[in-house]
Order: C-alpha cells, then sequence, then structure tokens
C-alpha cells in the first residue's frame, strides 16, 4: 500500500543487533556483573517487598529514599574530604573505616526518610482508611517532593562522582575479570540480605512484622503494636536502602543525580515481583536475575536496549507469572 | 432518617443540584455564552489573566491540550478506575504518528494533516489494545507499574530505533507538500482543539450515560462485584484503556501539529504524572473537574513564571496534601451508577439521590492497605 514503507524498514545501518557472538564472549564479564548490578537491585528491592508485604502498598517513593542515600554517601564523602577526580592513597584498613562511615551515615539518611515519608503521608490516610489509589497518588506526589527538593538543593546536573577506590581486577573466573568493587559489592549485598533474612525469621520484632503481613487485626489482638511494626518496616527498607545506595556509587561511573532514583527504583521493584512481591528470598533471587538478564541483554542488543530488557521482562513476568518466581509470600511463614 | 443526615453532604452538592433543577434551555442560556467566552479567551487578551513569558493563544492551546488529554485520562483513572501511568506513552504514539506521515524528515507516504488525526486514534487504539491485553487482568497497583514501563518504553524506542531520529526529531510537521503549515496562528489551532475538546466531551458524556459509563462505575467501585453481578470486567476494562488512549494519541497528534517539531525530548515520566495531576487534582471522574485540573496544571506555570522552578515541588506537596484532606480533588466525582435509582429516589423522597456521594478516590472500600 506505501511502497515508501520499505526503505522505513530497511535502514542501511541496523538499529537493533543480535550479537550472539558478543555475548558468548562477554558472557562471564557480563555474569559477574550482573550479579554486582543485582545485589544492588536486591538490596533495594527488599524496601518493596517488605513494604509491600505489611501493607499492601507500592512505595512508589522508596526509589527516592535511595536516591537521598546516595546524596548522603557522595557528601560524607565530601566532608571526609575527598574531592572528585582525585584518587587518594588509603590502605585497606583506612578504606573500610570510610566506607563503614559513609555505609552507616547513608543507611541513617535514607532510613529516617523512610519514617519521615511514613509519617507525614501514609500514616495521616492509614486513620482515615483510604483506599489504595488515593496511597499510590500520594506516594507520587511524594517522590515527587523529594526529588525536586534535592533538585533545588543540589541542581540538576549530576555531582562529580568522589570515588575512595578505583576498580582494580583481583583475579579471572571463567575468563572473567573479577574486580575488588565486584567483590566488595556481592559480598555485602550476600551478607545484608543474610541479616534482614535473620532480622524477619530470627527476631521478635520480624515476627511482629510477619505477623502483620499475615493478619493485622489478629497479630493486634496478640498484643502486636502494629503502628510500630508498621515504622520499623520502612525502617529496615530504608536502612537496605542507604546501603544499597553506597553500593551504588562506588559502582556508577558518574555521580549522584536529582532524578537518579528512578529507573533504578522501577528496575528493583520488577526485581522484587520478579522473585515474588512479599517475599524476602524472592527479591534476592530476583534482584540477581534481573541484574543477569539485563547485562546479557545489553551484550546481545546493544547497550542502548539495556533498560527496555528490564521493562519487558516486567510485563512478561506479570502476564505469565503475575506472583512471581517463588509467590508472594511473607505473611505466609513457615518458620 | 431523611433530614438528621442531609445538611453536610447536601451543601456541597448545592450548586450542581442547583445546575440540575434548571431546566435544559436556561442550562443552554449559560452554557453558551461561556462556551463562547471560551473560544474569544485568546483574542481578547484580557489583562491579569494574560500571561507574561508566552504568548496567550500558545498558552491557551496548551492549557486545551492538557484539558483534551485530561478527559482521555479520566475515562481510564476516573471512569473506570484503572491507574495508568503511562498516558504519556499513548500522547507520543499520536505524536509519532502524526511526524511521521506529514514531515519531509519521514520517509513515509504523505498525509494530510487532518487525516493524521483519525490515523493517530486508531494507532493509538491498537496499542492501547497491545498493552491492555496482557496487563487488565492485573491488580490496580501492579497495572500502574507496568504502565509506568510501557510510558518508560515507547520513550526509549523513540531514543533508539533510528527511523524515530532520536533526539534529531521530525521537523516541519503538520505542513502539506509544499511546506505550509496547517495553520499559521497559535489562536487557530486553539479553537481546533476546543472544538475537538467540545466533541469529545459531548461523545464521551453519551458513553458514561450508556450501558458502557454503568459497567465503568461498577467497576470503579467494586470490581468483584462487578463481576459477579454479570459485568463483563475486562472487556470493558479493555474498552476504557482504548478510548483513553484514542485520546490521548489525538492530544498528541494536535500537539505535534502545533509544534511542527517532534522528538524524543517530552514524553518522559514527569509529563505523564502532570497529567495524572491534572485529572486528581481536578477530581476523577468528574469532566468539569478535570478540566479545571488541566487549566491548573498547564496554566499557572505559565503564568507565574516566576515559580517555574518550583512548580513540580508545589505539585508534588499539594498532591500529598490533596489526598489526606480531600482525596476526591477539587470536584468530586458525579455519581452515575444509579441513574434510574436516582430518579426513584427523588419520587420517593423529594430529593436527590444521596447513595454514594464520593467516588472510589474517596470511598470507604476495604482494598486499600491496613
Amino acid at each position: 500500500m506505501y511502497p515508501a514503507m520499505t526503505p522505513f524498514l530497511a535502514q542501511s545501518e541496523p538499529w537493533i543487533s543480535f550479537d550472539v557472538a558478543g555475548l558468548a564472549e562477554q558472557f562471564w564479564n557480563n555474569t559477574v556483573d550482573g550479579l554486582a548490578q543485582g545485589g544492588i537491585y536486591a538490596l533495594v528491592a527488599l524496601g518493596y517487598t517488605l513494604v509491600y508485604g505489611v501493607l499492601k502498598l507500592i512505595n512508589f517513593a522508596h526509589s527516592e529514599v535511595f536516591v537521598v542515600g546516595a546524596f548522603a554517601t557522595w557528601l560524607t564523602f565530601y566532608v571526609l574530604g575527598f574531592r572528585a577526580g582525585v584518587t587518594p592513597e588509603l590502605s585497606v584498613v583506612e578504606i573500610i573505616l570510610f566506607l563503614g562511615i559513609a555505609c552507616v551515615v547513608a543507611m541513617a539518611v535514607s532510613g529516617g526518610t523512610a519514617v519521615l515519608l511514613e509519617r507525614v503521608a501514609y500514616r495521616p490516610l492509614r486513620n482515615r482508611n483510604a483506599p489504595r489509589l488515593v496511597f499510590l497518588i500520594t506516594a507520587i506526589g511524594a517522590s515527587f517532593a523529594i526529588q525536586q527538593t534535592l533538585r533545588l538543593i543540589f541542581g540538576l546536573n549530576q555531582q562529580p562522582q568522589i570515588r575512595l577506590l578505583q576498580p582494580e581486577p583481583l583475579f579471572r573466573v571463567f575468563g572473567a575479570t573479577v574486580t575488588n568493587i565486584h567483590v566488595i559489592l556481592i559480598v555485602a549485598a550476600v551478607l545484608l540480605w543474610f541479616v534482614a533474612d535473620y532480622f524477619i525469621n530470627r527476631t521478635r520484632l520480624g515476627r511482629g512484622i510477619r505477623a502483620v503481613a499475615q493478619d493485622p487485626d489478629t497479630a493486634t489482638l496478640m498484643g502486636v503494636n502494629k503502628e510500630r511494626v508498621i515504622v520499623i518496616t520502612f525502617l529496615v527498607g530504608g536502612l537496605l536502602a542507604g546501603a544499597a545506595a553506597l553500593f551504588y556509587m562506588m559502582r556508577i561511573p558518574q555521580g549522584a543525580i536529582y532524578n537518579g532514583g528512578f529507573l533504578l527504583g522501577i528496575k528493583a521493584f520488577t526485581a522484587a515481583v520478579l522473585g515474588g512481591i512479599g517475599n524476602l528470598r524472592g527479591a534476592l533471587l530476583g534482584g540477581l536475575l534481573l541484574g543477569l538478564v539485563e547485562n546479557y541483554g545489553q551484550s546481545l542488543f546493544g547497550g542502548e536496549w539495556k533498560d527496555i530488557v528490564a521493562f519487558v521482562v516486567l510485563i512478561v513476568v506479570l502476564m505469565f507469572r503475575p506472583t512471581g518466581i517463588l509467590g508472594e509470600s511473607l505473611g505466609k511463614a513457615r518458620v | 432518617m431523611t433530614t438528621s443526615t442531609v445538611s453536610a453532604p447536601r451543601k456541597r452538592r448545592f450548586l450542581r443540584e442547583q445546575w440540575n433543577n434548571l431546566s435544559r434551555p436556561a442550562q443552554w442560556a449559560i452554557l453558551i455564552p461561556v462556551v463562547v467566552l471560551i473560544y474569544f479567551l485568546p483574542v481578547l487578551n484580557p489583562p491579569l489573566i494574560a500571561t507574561t513569558g508566552t504568548d496567550f493563544p500558545t498558552a491557551m492551546f496548551d492549557v486545551a491540550r492538557y484539558a483534551l488529554v485530561a478527559i482521555g485520562l479520566n475515562v481510564v483513572v476516573g471512569q473506570a478506575g484503572l491507574l495508568d501511568l503511562g498516558y504519556v506513552g499513548f500522547f507520543a504514539v499520536g505524536a509519532y504518528v502524526a511526524a511521521l506521515f506529514t514531515s519531509p524528515n519521514s520517509s513515509l507516504a504523505k498525509l494530510p494533516y487532518l487525516w493524521t488525526l483519525p490515523l493517530a486514534m486508531a494507532v493509538t487504539m491498537i496499542f492501547g489494545i497491545i498493552l491492555g491485553a496482557p496487563t487488565l487482568r492485573l491488580r490496580g497497583d501492579y497495572l500502574a507499574i507496568v504502565t509506568l514501563g510501557f510510558g518508560e518504553i515507547i520513550r526509549l524506542v523513540a531514543d533508539n530505533v533510528d527511523p524515530l531520529r532520536g533526539q534529531s526529531g521530525f521537523e516541519r510537521v503538520g505542513t502539506d507538500a509544499d511546506g505550509t503549515p496547517f495553520f499559521a496562528n497559535a489562536t487557530a489551532w486553539y479553537w481546533l482543539t476546543v472544538t475537538i475538546i467540545i466533541v469529545v466531551l459531548l461523545l464521551v458524556g453519551n458513553l458514561e450515560r450508556s450501558r458502557v459509563g454503568r459497567a465503568w462505575v461498577s467497576i470503579r467501585e467494586d470490581e468483584d462485584v462487578a463481576e459477579i453481578m454479570g459485568v463483563p470486567v475486562f472487556k470493558f476494562k479493555i474498552w476504557a484503556f482504548v478510548i483513553g488512549a484514542a485520546i490521548g494519541g489525538l492530544s498528541g497528534a494536535l500537539y505535534a501539529g502545533k509544534l511542527g517539531f517532534v522528538n524524543n525530548q517530552s514524553f518522559d515520566v514527569i509529563t505523564s504524572m502532570l497529567f495524572l495531576a491534572a485529572v486528581v487534582l481536578g477530581g476523577a471522574g468528574n469532566k468539569v473537574g478535570v478540566l479545571l485540573g488541566a487549566a491548573v496544571v498547564a496554566y499557572l506555570p505559565l503564568r507565574f513564571v516566576q515559580l517555574a522552578e518550583y512548580n513540580y515541588l508545589i505539585f508534588g506537596i499539594a498532591l500529598i496534601i490533596l489526598m489526606i484532606f480531600r482525596p476526591q480533588g477539587l470536584l468530586g466525582a458525579r455519581q452515575r451508577l444509579l441513574a434510574r435509582g436516582r430518579q426513584a429516589y427523588q419520587r420517593l423522597l423529594g430529593r436527590g439521590e444521596q447513595i454514594s456521594g464520593e467516588s472510589a478516590l474517596a470511598a470507604d472500600t476495604q482494598g486499600g492497605p491496613r
């Protein structure tokens, strides 16, 4: 019908590639990179999953909790006297010390933001017994407000990145180069996940969280303080997001930017859904899987398609298995 | 039973009741001058109201464009209660359809600009089905995230697929073969858009009063009950989605034609959120309300340019405060579920219906987070 359609489709330069050879060549590198990236997704996904498990609410503003942590990291480094473009000469002990300080600050700031968010935006709605849509729109409003506050303080552009340590290859696995940053990221993410898992499944407070997730009314009757459990849930999610922000800052080449949370937030949510939202193990599995898939997709289709891969995964998962790989189960605790 | 509970809602509904009690000719007598006034606003260029930064007809076109988007999104969010965060995706599809068929930068066959309007609607409807069919079976909050993802996919595709020209974009959109633009000045574009808005309002209004509209409201109020009562929920959700998409696409095509230039920069998530803010602010489910909301969202930043720096921040805070204190928006939803029931009530009790004056956004449904 339209003869002009042919040149439209047959461009001289292909705009999408199926670089199977490239994927095969990069496979192990992608795996290591994907696991490191996936560890960050998993930590942020835990925040979505916990809040969803307890409140059945998609905390849309969680991505902003993460970004606040990223800025807190940057500010901490700045205050400690590090500057962009200068790699300081530090011993291992000093690096661990400074990273530890930044981690504590980022976790505290993110956790504080999450609790504040709960207090200011969500609690009044809960007291009014508002329906779901209202929560979601409030969350969007809160996300906007935090993001724009950051923009007004730090400006439109990316902060120059401050690095405490440069990525240095440590060893090789199956031909993949593993850098010091990869090791720190994967180890720390898995460690933090184990701490979170222990907290939820083995402690008294964690039992309260699971009880409220399972049945809030009965839990209240059994003497669980629901409001306190909700605050703690937001706090734990925020703490993990803060830690994730530090790792993220170590990994990315550019510095923090006010709207940097959006993409990461939606991917972390994808990870949570992929593993089964409301399910702690699902968050870890989903995060790592998404990190891997995204990196393989990047090699296969080209870097500019990386983000689309994540969104397509989200839609496909929701189409075929809306409860995720492991199913939704924070409330249906077996322990 | 009758007198004790009426006073509070009655006060709020006073204006609406008064309006409903007017005779048809009296309603027309008020409406027609208002519409004429709206048409002549850019010509009159009234002091105080006129914008300083942008020229006034262009600002008015922007307001009209937002109003059209808000009407479309209102079908999805306000009528059927489906939270769509990727509405800008449909808007973008409409704009790109107009661009692909009219811009000299595109290798596709050229069409007269007016033809691209129905074409844009048809294409966005197809996109609505593509997105809706797999996702509308999901629970409401999942749908929100998936639509958000869809909006981003559209934007990223526009970034990455070379024939869509990424940031360099399409120039001279809406021009005919010898390069003259479809309308020379913004006022004409404004008139075209307002006319389209009136037509769309009539069509959507008729839909709302029909079986389709009642099905939408029932889905919004309680999906499970609607399903049990025999409403084909999925089918009507798709319809809401597709009709909303078509109106979004139409608005996108108008935007592309007016601006004459389309690239990937104007379809980001923030725009999507502004569209939603317009609907929620004005009152989801209320056509007059969303028009008001669109006017507020589009007009205020243009009028008060000195506040432009803060306008997103203000919108964010306004959304939070609004949801806490007046979740149904500036004007609440018009309840259309009980058209016959209302008449029965009036006959029985001599007053308007009092059942569920709040929209789904404000009602005490059991579905909310605990």
